[in-house]
Order: C-alpha cells, then structure tokens, then sequence
C-alpha cells in the first residue's frame, strides 16, 4: 500500500511538535515513546500497520482545536481516530501525521427522552448509547457488528451501518447535529436537537467523509423506541437464486423486514460447525429473515413471508418461537465471520454493493473468479440492501496467494460497479479501496469531491492519504478556465 | 428581457453551462418555476429551463428505486409509483397554493433541492435521507456524478446530502435516483380533541415515544391528530394501545378513517390549516418538539394576530403573521431561543424577501464555510446566484 512520502521536515521537528503538543495537552496525554504508541499502529484492517509521528489524546474541545490551528499553522498532518475498528484502514497512522485519539471524549452529555435524542461524546460506543437509554424502552438503531466497540464519532466518519438499516437507516438517517472543529480551530455547530438545519447540509456530508474534513468533538442521535417485538425465519433454499428472488418478492410484496441476510451454503456449513445454530446443512441459500413491531403485526408478517418463500421453492421454514430461539438464529449469522476464520489462516473482507435485482448473476460470476484466482469465497451478506461481504481464504504467509487474494477482491468490487453497484456500501474507502476509486469515479468526479475536501481542509493536512487514488494541490483544482465570450452559442432551443 | 435557454440531453446541459461560464453571465435553474417565490429575489442573465430533460430512466419496485431526469414533474413520477403501491415516504408538500400558485405543479428534483418533507418526516427522513445518486453539471461545465442506485453506499463523499437542500446554487443536476418504499395498506388517525398547545405537543411527544409506530403527530387549534399505518390488523392494535396510553389526557377522542386521513395528512403536508389571506407573511420553523409552544407563545405575546399550527410532533411550526415590511424577522428568529432551531421565510412579497434574511443566518466560521462550499462547485457564482442569501 503506497502512502504519500513522507516530509523529512517535519520528522527533522519531532521533538518540537512534541513539546507543543504537551504544552496543549499536559501528562499523559501526549504518547511518543514507541511502546506507548504500539497499540495505535494500526485499526481493523490489520494488514497495514505503521507508527504515528506522536500521539495525542486530548480531553477538551478547547484542546482539540488548539492542536488542529497548531497543526494548521506549523502545516503537521492529523489522523483522527475514535476507537480504531475501521475495517478499511481509515484510522490507519501515518507516519508524518500526529495521531488524535479521541477516546478520552467518552460522556453521555444529555438524554432527552421527550425529544428523543441524545447529545454525546464522540468517543462513546455505538452500543453505549443503546445501554444508556434501554433501561427507558429506548435504542440508538445503527448497529455494525463492531457495536461494543466501534465509537460514535467513528461511526459518523464512515457512515456506519448494520443488520437493521434497511428498515432503519444508516448513521446519517439517525443524526440530528454534531459539533466539530475545522483545521484552522473553528469550532461549529451543524444541526441540533430539530430537524433538517439550513444552509447546505453539511452535517450530511461530515457523515462518511472519513475523518478528512472535520474532527467531530460532539454527537447528537436521534433515539428510537425499542419494537415491542421481533422475530426472525429461517428459510433454507435448494438455489442461491431461489434465495434472492424470495428477497426480491418480499419487498415488492410491500414487506421491509427490520434485517433479511443470506449466507451461502459454504457460510452456513462453518457457521454451523461453530456454533450449531440449527441451520439447514442441505440449503443452498439460506435467509435470515427478522420482523419486527407489535407482535399481532409481526406474527402477520411472518406468516407472509413464510408463504412468499414457500412459493419460491423454500425447503426450511422455521419461525423462532421465543426469544431464546431468535437469538440463536442470529448467532449463526453474527459468528460467521470468526466462523470462517476457523477454516483458513486468513480472510478478506469485501464490502461492494449492487442492486438486488443482480445478486444471483455477482455470485455466479464471482464463483468463476474463484476457479480463476484459485481461492474459495464464502459469502454472507445483507440480502435486503444488496450490500455484499465476501470472504476470499487464503493465507498472508504465503506471497503469492495474499497476492491473489488482493486481485480476486479487486475483480468481485470492480464486478460490483460493472452491474451497477459501487465499491464499498459500509466499510469505507480507507486505504483498501482508495486505489479502485477511479473504477466507479471519472478524474472530474473526484476532482469534484477533492475540491469539496479543499473548502475544509485546503493543504489536505487532514488524514492525508486516504479515499483519494491521488491528490491534487487545491490551488491547481481551484483554477477555472474561461474562454472569454470565445465560445459560439450552442444549439440548444431558446426562446 | 431574460431569455431562456432549453436543453434537451446531458450534453446540451453542459454547453449551455460552459457557454454562461464563458459569457459571463449567470443563470436562475427551473424546473417548472413552482418554487420561484420561495427564497432570495434574483436577478439572472438567462434562464435554464429544464423542462426539456423529462422522464423516468428506470423504475424497478424490487429495488426500491426510481431514476428519473430532472426535469420530470413530481405528479408523473407519484402516479407511476402508486401503481406499484409504492410511494416517495418523505411526503414533499404542494406548496403551489401556498405560494399563490395550482396545485399538482413542480418537478420531483425540485422537491429535492428544497429538501422539503411532509408529516413523515418524523419517521421516514426528508428528501435528504431518499435522495441516492445524481449526475449534474457544476458551475465549470462539467459532467460530474455522485453516489449510485444502491441502498448501502459510502464510496467518496456523500455529495446528494449536500445537493439536496442547496435550492440549486451548487450544482445543475440532469438526473437522479430516489429511494421509495411501499405505500401503507391502511392509514388511521386518532384525534385527540381540545388540547391546548403544550398538553398536545406532550401527548405527542407521548405518542412518538411509545412503541406504536407513529408517522404523523400535527396539532391545528382544538385538533390534535396521531398518524397510524401499516397492516390492517397492526393498525388496529396500536390504535387501541394508543388511546390507553392517552386517557390521561382527558381529551375527547375520536378516528378518522383511511380515506379521511389521506384528506387530512395532505391537508397538513400542503399547509392548508393555515387560513392565511394572501398577504399575511408565513414562515416555517423547525425547533426541538418541546420547545415548540413557548416560542410561538413568545411570538404571540408581541403579534397577537399570529396564528400558527404544528407538525412533527411539535417540531415544525407553521405561523402567519400580519403582513409587514420587516416579516418581524426579528421576532420570530428572536423567540427561538437558546435550545436550537430555525426559522425560513416562505411566503412574502418579492420586497420583502430582498430586504430580509430568507433563511436563518448562519454564525461567522460556518457562513465562510458554506461560501467556500459553494466556491468549490460553482465558483463563478453561474447558478441561482444569491437565492439562498
């Protein structure tokens, strides 16, 4: 992975940054010892590890905005960093960049259950915030699989999803405001405890923009009331394709289930050796099909949707009976990943979306690649919004299959584009796919997107080196070209 | 005299930008022109009417998508939908009549470009949260694109979000993909009756709190009125949970059912409650539900002519206010408050609107922000200049 070179200067200034930086945050938290810095060397995406120049972990939005003008004015570049389980390399160090932890920002700030919001630190958990309002009937709906780890804050970065934003949408669905602080220290605040600010929706661009635009110092969430109840189908199919026309079919019959996932038959094998959730070992597509709401409700839908997969040739039609039985439904599914994990030395992770409607034909071919690349993939993903997450095996210690297993996910996201779909539904560009964006984007659409990046953060100073394949000087982007009345009317009808 | 210039492809779109760019003049971007009163008066050297690239691209109900060229009319694009039961859940009002116009105007991208949502908003998102993925041209007369036709998507930057909402000073978008999602079988609508307006935005606050799925909470003087959709037998249910969990507000109940509700819904979604005369000045506030009360108290206490009404369980205000040549801008943007919010000006006389801020000022560090924004799409200022203030 090519990261930017490195600017000798500033590792000539080591020392001095340090000194300023202890100066803004005093003790411990400035780290720039080499142990002390060891568990930042890298987030999720494992793989790639590199030391920051120093770390920081400020506690106040005062701090934090004094080192980012510091950073401005001495031009040092920042990587920011809520709880380093990016899957996509997105708070991966950089090693002429002061890493910014914000994980000492981990309070519950308000609850306003009238409201139903929340005002939070970026630091707290994802799932910290469902533990502090559950106790009241009250969630916070995204919930990635990193939720008792992942923060907020992060969460905001990438735009987290999970099983259930099909029904309830993702992070930036579930926002109402946030504060941040721009690279010169600018403090602002974008939205609140109402709807929809004016101006341009800036918030709705802070959300998934990677940490390159803003430090996000404080979160406000919308809350929702916990369904009364929920429970989920098994439905085993003897073809993939008999599997993804009965997703199909339930959502056009009108049916948005709160999650509908599908494992292939080789996820559902490992899932089952791992944890015996009772799947159909016969199943060629197996769908988790979860209801939620009233219960005269969910026991009406289920029966609907249990009737649609019959019709589709289902040969497993289970409904969990109490809760117990939904939660071990699930658990094959939530282990899938480990479960994988148990039968090759390593996994990739692909994260591509594509229209349902070309789900069977992405997984025929991919099945292809597998024959061309010479490794196995499993497949689990979220059926109901198309966002696929294969799993190519291999093993790191051998070159040429890590190799190939970089090319095989390479072929699956660009297959993903070719149909329609894009590169990455919710893991990020990061580093991993920053090098396809050129697949899904023309050179205009990304200088389009790096001037948008110059309007925040003019010398790229913010978590240089990621999401963008290369990056152009905003002065150069910022020049327009006129041709001073040189250019004859078109011929287009005027009246 | 302004002249009009009328695309009829991508390409033409293009040209026609490149050639104001180069011309040095600048452009006021219509659909059908249904919204022309809403925001700054502007003076533009021509006008680029869109009404050329119409249609709907590709409609596929499984996916819950629909891609349609901008300049398609939002009536044709509801009709196609409710075909296939489906619907656009953000709900965008009419504001034609408001607005001194038919109703039945204006285009789909429209809608979008003022991020306008009806009663739904509580539960489904505005425009916002539906728009996936457009191609446009910006203001250097390039073709550009954002986002997909995919549900899931978080490559690059999420450029629709900050499309939407931007009454089409960034950029000239040729066409776009909705999200949609499938039309309740039933609508239902307990009101409570009698409510003052803090009893009724606590018995709404109430309502959204409780499990039962609420998809509209409006208050109108006397009428307080809780939206229920979904299945037959689910409707029924929640409305009977629902009442219990209002008997303590002592009010008069009664239902309306799914064909009065529709009337109803689409009555508060296109603001008809407010019997306004055609002069008297209407703003549009979006405030925390539960301050909602107190700050048209506070504006009632200084123009006891206001009349207002409530959507969004308390967080949208609609207000009239005596015509003036100040809207008492100052007034009302003054009774917000500390806890957060803002106020739009949404019908006034064209010198009204020239003279006062349309839409909420912003503090110094985001307004340079925004202009920096707006400088990175389109910085000749070609398109809608000073529309938004």
């Amino acid at each position: 992975m090519q990261m930017p070179p490195l600017d000798p200067a500033i590792l000539a200034r080591r020392s001095e940054i340090v000194a300023a930086l202890r100066a803004i945050v005093p003790g411990e938290g400035v780290i720039d010892d080499l142990e002390g810095m060891r568990p930042y060397e890298c987030d999720a995406l494992s793989a790639y590890r590199q030391m920051p120049l120093v770390v920081v972990l400020p506690e106040t939005v005062s701090q934090v905005s004094t080192i980012l003008r510091y950073c401005q004015d001495n031009k040092v570049k920042v990587v920011p960093r809520g709880a380093g389980t990016s899957l996509s390399g997105g708070s991966m160090p950089v090693g002429d960049a002061i890493l910014l932890g914000l994980a000492k920002f981990n309070r519950v700030l308000e609850i306003d259950y009238a409201n139903r919001c929340a005002r939070v630190q970026p630091g707290v958990t994802n799932l910290g915030i469902t533990k502090a309002v559950e106790h009241e009937g009250f969630y916070y709906a995204p919930d990635p699989s990193s939720q008792i780890a992942c923060s907020i804050g992060g969460n905001v970065a990438e735009n987290s999803g999970g099983v259930h934003c099909l029904k309830y949408g993702l992070t930036t669905n579930n926002l109402l405001g946030i504060e941040m602080v721009l690279m010169t220290g600018e403090v602002v605040r974008l939205g609140g405890k109402h709807l929809d600010s004016e101006g341009y929706d800036l918030l709705g661009v802070m959300t998934g923009s990677e940490g390159l635009l803003g430090v996000v110092t404080e979160v406000t969430v919308r809350l929702l009331r916990k369904p009364t109840t929920a429970r989920a189908v098994l439905l085993g199919f003897p073809t993939e394709a008999g599997a993804a026309d009965c997703v199909a079919a339930v959502i056009a019959s009108g049916i948005i289930p709160g999650g509908m996932e599908m494992m292939d038959k080789d996820a559902v094998k490992c899932a089952e050796a791992y944890v015996g959730a009772g799947y159909p070992l016969d199943a060629e597509g197996l769908l988790i099909v979860e209801l939620d709401g009233p219960p005269v409700e969910v026991d009406y839908l289920v029966e609907r949707v249990a009737e649609i997969a019959r019709g589709r040739g289902a040969t497993t039609v289970r409904v969990s009976n109490d809760e117990q039985e939904r939660v071990l439904f699930w658990a094959g599914r939530k282990a899938a990943f480990p479960a994988v994990g148990q039968i090759t030395p390593d996994y990739m992770c692909l994260d591509g979306s594509v229209p349902r409607g070309r789900l069977v034909e992405v997984l025929a071919e991919m099945r292809e690649m597998s024959k061309k690349h010479r490794l196995r993939v499993v497949n689990v993903f979220h059926a109901g919004d198309g966002n696929l997450h294969p799993l190519i095996l291999f093993d790191a210690n051998d070159a040429d299959e890590l190799h190939r297993a970089e090319e095989f996910g390479a072929d699956i996201l660009r297959l993903c584009v070719r149909v329609g779909g894009v590169l990455t539904g919710e893991h990020g560009v990061g580093i991993e796919k920053r090098d396809l964006m050129g697949v899904q984007f023309t050179e205009i659409d990304l200088d389009q997107q790096m001037r948008l990046k110059c309007a925040f953060d003019p010398d790229h100073l913010l978590n240089p080196g990621k999401v963008f394949p290369q990056l152009r000087r905003c002065a150069e982007l910022g020049r327009v070209v006129v041709h001073h009345n040189k250019l004859p009317f078109p011929n287009i009808p005027r009246f | 005299m302004t002249s009009t210039i009328k695309p009829r492809s991508p390409e033409e779109l293009r040209q026609a930008v490149e050639w104001a760019l180069n011309d040095g003049t600048t452009l006021d971007v219509r659909g059908q022109g249904s919204k022309i009163a809403l925001g700054k008066p502007m003076e533009c050297g021509q006008v680029l009417d869109l009404s050329g690239l119409s249609g709907i691209v590709d409609y596929a109900p499984e996916e819950l998508v629909v891609t349609l060229r901008a300049g398609t009319p939002i009536s044709d694009v509801e009709a196609l939908l409710a075909q296939r039961n489906q619907m656009l859940a953000f709900e965008p009002p009419d504001l034609g009549p408001l607005l001194g116009r038919e109703a039945g105007q204006g285009t789909l991208v429209g809608a979008v470009m003022g991020n306008l949502a009806g009663p739904r908003r509580l539960s489904a998102g505005a425009a916002r949260d539906h728009l996936l993925g457009f191609s446009g041209v910006n203001g250097r007369g390039e073709i550009f694109k954002s986002g997909g036709k995919v549900m899931k998507n978080v490559t690059g930057y999420d450029l629709s979000k900050l499309l939407a909402g931007s009454w089409g000073t960034l950029a000239v978008l040729d066409q776009v993909s909705v999200k949609v999602l499938p039309a309740p079988d039933q609508t239902r609508t307990l009101l409570l009756m009698g409510l003052d307006d803090a009893a009724a935005v606590t018995a709404m606050c109430a309502a959204l709190g409780s499990p039962h799925d609420i998809s509209g909470a409006a208050h109108l003087p006397g009428k307080t009125a809780l939206r229920i959709e979904g299945v037959a037998p689910s409707v029924e249910a929640r409305l009977r949970a629902l009442r219990e969990l209002l008997a303590d507000s002592g009010a008069r109940m009664e239902e309306l059912g799914t064909l009065e509700s529709r009337v109803f819904w689409r009555e508060v979604r296109d603001v008809a409650p407010l019997k306004a005369a055609p002069d008297t000045i209407v703003w549009k506030i979006s405030c925390p539900p539960t301050e909602g009360p107190a700050i048209v108290a506070r504006i009632k206490a200084q123009r006891p002519a206001a009349e207002a009404f409530y959507d969004w369980s308390g967080g949208l205000i609609w207000l009239a206010l005596p015509a003036s040549t100040d809207a008492d801008h100052t007034i009302v943007r003054g009774a917000i408050g500390a806890k957060g919010g803002h106020a739009t000006l949404i019908r006034a006389s064209q010198q009204v609107r020239a003279a006062v801020p349309v839409f909420q000022p912003q503090p110094a560090a985001l307004a340079a922000l925004a202009a920096r924004v707006k400088e990175s799409f389109d910085p000749k200022r070609l398109f809608n200049p000073g529309r938004m203030g």
